[in-house]
């Protein structure tokens, strides 16, 4: 760790937390570069990128042409050389074209040639959802990416684990796919100064209760948590696991967390089938059988493309809402007002009424 | 061209010659358990790339890698010993024929996919160009590359930010079975889509080992004096089957005829006859290497034979740095 270190915080958003994590990474080692589509143009890949190019230079700091497969494979061969490249997309759907050379060849090197090289870079994916994203701007495939062995797979929630995380993804020597929700860009919260490194692996419990434990990942957490505010209030104690990576996943706090409660509900940001939520539902009935007092449960995405509609996406997304009565439900209480304390926000597809558009 | 080098040249492509001949003489003994792609008959590109590049400089290739990574400088007894799924394989076991490495002498990897290590060899080219050294990142592809999306993507991007990188491209005409026309349009040459790309290219007869080494040797030495990329095209021949040790003429999809034409181009008989006839190889002298290349293989396949497996508890270890 640098000297520098400061834990001082701060309230910073989402966004601006990441541009702080590349600005210090790219400060503290000469071999880090950034790059995707974008990454130097006025908006600035939603501002996570901003200024990064005016201060470490266009050798560094670089747009690219639309070429995501050969672009990671560029970044791969870099990686073999030193070089600790983090590569930036708009949307997790456009990365879609570099899969040859993220599981061919960056999930793969350490392994299928003994552990000689290994690709230390990183690949920052943004999630779309909402405001007509649609079919091909929405999807959250972190799933696959799990299910590929060499490939560390982060999901941050809070601004805080998104600059600690993001710098150690970026200083970790293996592949790491970095995966950001956009409506979490926009939420504020402390964030220390500094080369602040937050360990890839360990889950971050959100909030702590006795009562039922809620496994969630990025933007699911912020939902669940304002249900477990509500639940508090009808004698509900949630505790909020906070994965902050899907591979690895933190088990043992899992387990500990189910052996006390004894009820688990995962929610998951992607489709339900195949989801991160299903293994863990999996996990935890084959390992923890005996602390379960009852059936686990998830909530997800439904199995189909996110419609662009105003009008097919009402209710489409699971809310906070959605989550309080799952709980009751799993508990046999009375749904009683949720839906009274935990309105779908009008509009229902924007992080907040002030976000407009267009992206 | 000095008499040196051009014995080097035969030498060079004896030593892929027999190696490979000796993979196919005892392939069928089920000990070398993995696909192998033999290089028979392409061995000039091979032989005059390593005379070329230094060490320091980096090679990636692909499925049909066995004459690159020798032509590199690659460890013989390590890729033996790889082949054959050993630990002291260059990849301790793990890879095979088709993932081969040696980085000590800059050969740093070769893959299974066609055209997958294309930008693995330019990311390398940007290391170097991030760090101001005059070293050379050399990418060997085959026809069939030149139709994957990759190939351009990674062809653009070198031109647009002139990375030193030389292109190696040896048109063998066939894609597994399927021959070149049903792949690409009659009459293109790949090295004018390089052009076209916006990279200087140019397309030379890969069984004229000379003409190879000479046109590398130009366009290494122009990447090192004034950045890169180059691309060059070899014509060249897939003499055995493409997957294993055999021939494979009479399966259909070419005609003997067109196989024999070929063969009469021969790379090593051609460097042969022409230093025989030009007294610049005494008999003697070439009887001495082949003495020579004949032993040390002998020890090589010994070597890879002889090695442990690797241990199947080692299965789970080294998923992660």
């Amino acid at each position: 760790m640098p000297e520098s270190i400061s834990t001082a915080s701060r309230q910073l958003t989402f966004a601006k937390a990441i541009n702080e994590a590349l600005n210090v990474a790219l400060e503290a080692d000469d071999k880090v570069i950034c790059y995707g589509l974008g990454a130097d143009d006025p908006k600035g890949i939603f501002g996570t990128t901003l200024g990064l190019r005016q201060r470490f230079g266009s050798a560094r700091v670089f747009d690219m042409p639309l070429s995501e497969n050969a672009m990671t494979g560029v970044a791969i061969g870099a990686s073999l050389n030193g070089i600790r490249p983090v590569m930036c997309h708009q949307r997790l759907d456009f990365f879609l074209l570099a899969m040859d050379q993220l599981v061919n060849n960056a999930a793969k090197w350490f392994y299928m040639f003994d552990g000689q090289r290994s690709v230390p870079i990183t690949i920052r994916l943004i999630l779309g959802r909402g405001w007509g994203q649609g079919p091909t701007h929405s999807q959250n495939l972190q799933a696959w990416f799990a299910h590929i062995p060499g490939l560390k797979v982060v999901m941050p929630t809070s601004p805080a684990d998104a600059k600690g995380l993001l710098l150690s993804s970026i200083f970790d020597p293996n592949p790491v796919l970095f995966i950001e929700h956009r409506w979490l860009h926009n939420m504020v919260g402390d964030v220390p100064e500094g080369d602040v490194r937050i360990p890839i692996g360990p889950l971050r419990v959100a909030r702590g209760g006795c009562d039922i434990t809620i496994v969630s990942m990025s933007y699911m957490t912020v939902e669940a948590l304002h249900a477990a505010e509500y639940l508090q209030e009808r004698g509900v104690s949630c505790e909020i696991l906070d994965l902050r990576c899907v591979n690895p996943i933190d088990w043992q706090a899992i387990f500990e967390s189910v052996d006390k409660t004894g009820k688990l509900l995962v929610l998951d940001t992607g489709a339900e089938t195949g989801s991160i939520a299903g293994e863990i539902v999996a996990r935890v009935a084959i390992e923890r059988m005996g602390s379960l007092k009852l059936a686990p449960a998830r909530l997800a995405m439904p199995d189909v493309p996110e419609p662009t509609s105003f009008g097919m996406t009402k209710g489409f997304y699971v809310r906070a809402g959605d989550v309080a009565h799952k709980v009751l439900d799993m508990l046999a209480l009375e749904r009683g007002d949720v839906d009274a304390h935990l309105v779908e926000p009008i509009p229902h597809d924007v992080p907040g009424a002030w976000f407009t558009g267009p992206f | 061209m000095t008499p040196e080098i051009a014995k080097q040249l035969l030498f060079r492509m004896m030593r892929i010659r027999y190696v490979e001949e000796t993979i196919a003489a005892r392939y069928s003994e089920q000990a070398m358990r993995c696909p192998i792609h033999l290089c028979t008959g392409q061995e000039a590109v091979s032989a005059a790339v390593g005379l070329v590049l230094r060490p320091s400089d980096f090679a990636v290739s692909g499925h049909r890698a066995h004459g690159h990574y020798l032509g590199k400088g690659g460890n013989l007894r390590a890729m033996l010993a790889e082949i054959y799924g050993k630990k002291t394989g260059c990849a301790g076991g793990r890879g095979g024929s088709m993932h081969l490495i040696d980085e000590s002498v800059g050969f740093m990897g070769s893959t299974a996919i066609v055209g997958n290590t294309i930008p693995v060899g330019v990311g390398l080219g940007l290391s170097i160009q991030l760090s101001g050294s005059d070293a050379v990142s050399c990418v060997f592809l085959g026809d069939g590359a030149a139709e994957t999306g990759v190939f351009f993507e990674s062809m653009n991007f070198a031109a647009v930010r002139e990375i030193p990188v030389l292109f190696v491209c040896e048109n063998n005409l066939y894609s597994v079975y399927s021959p070149l026309h049903v792949r690409q349009p009659k009459g293109r040459k790949i090295f004018r889509l390089a052009q076209a790309i916006g990279v200087e290219a140019e397309h030379g007869d890969g069984n004229d080992v000379e003409a190879v080494y000479a046109m590398m040797k130009r366009a290494v030495a122009d990447i090192r004096r004034n950045g890169g990329p180059r691309f060059l095209e070899f014509d060249t021949y897939r003499w055995r089957e493409h997957c294993g040790p055999n021939f494979d003429n009479d399966i259909g999809y070419r005609t003997e005829q067109e196989y024999l034409a070929h063969r009469m181009q021969e790379p090593i008989k051609r460097q042969h006859d022409k230093l025989i006839q030009s007294k610049l190889l005494a008999p003697e002298e070439l009887a001495a290497f082949g003495e020579s290349l004949r032993v040390e293989i002998e020890d090589a396949f010994c070597y890879a034979i002889e090695s442990p497996f690797p241990d199947d508890t080692d299965v789970r270890a080294r998923l992660y740095a």
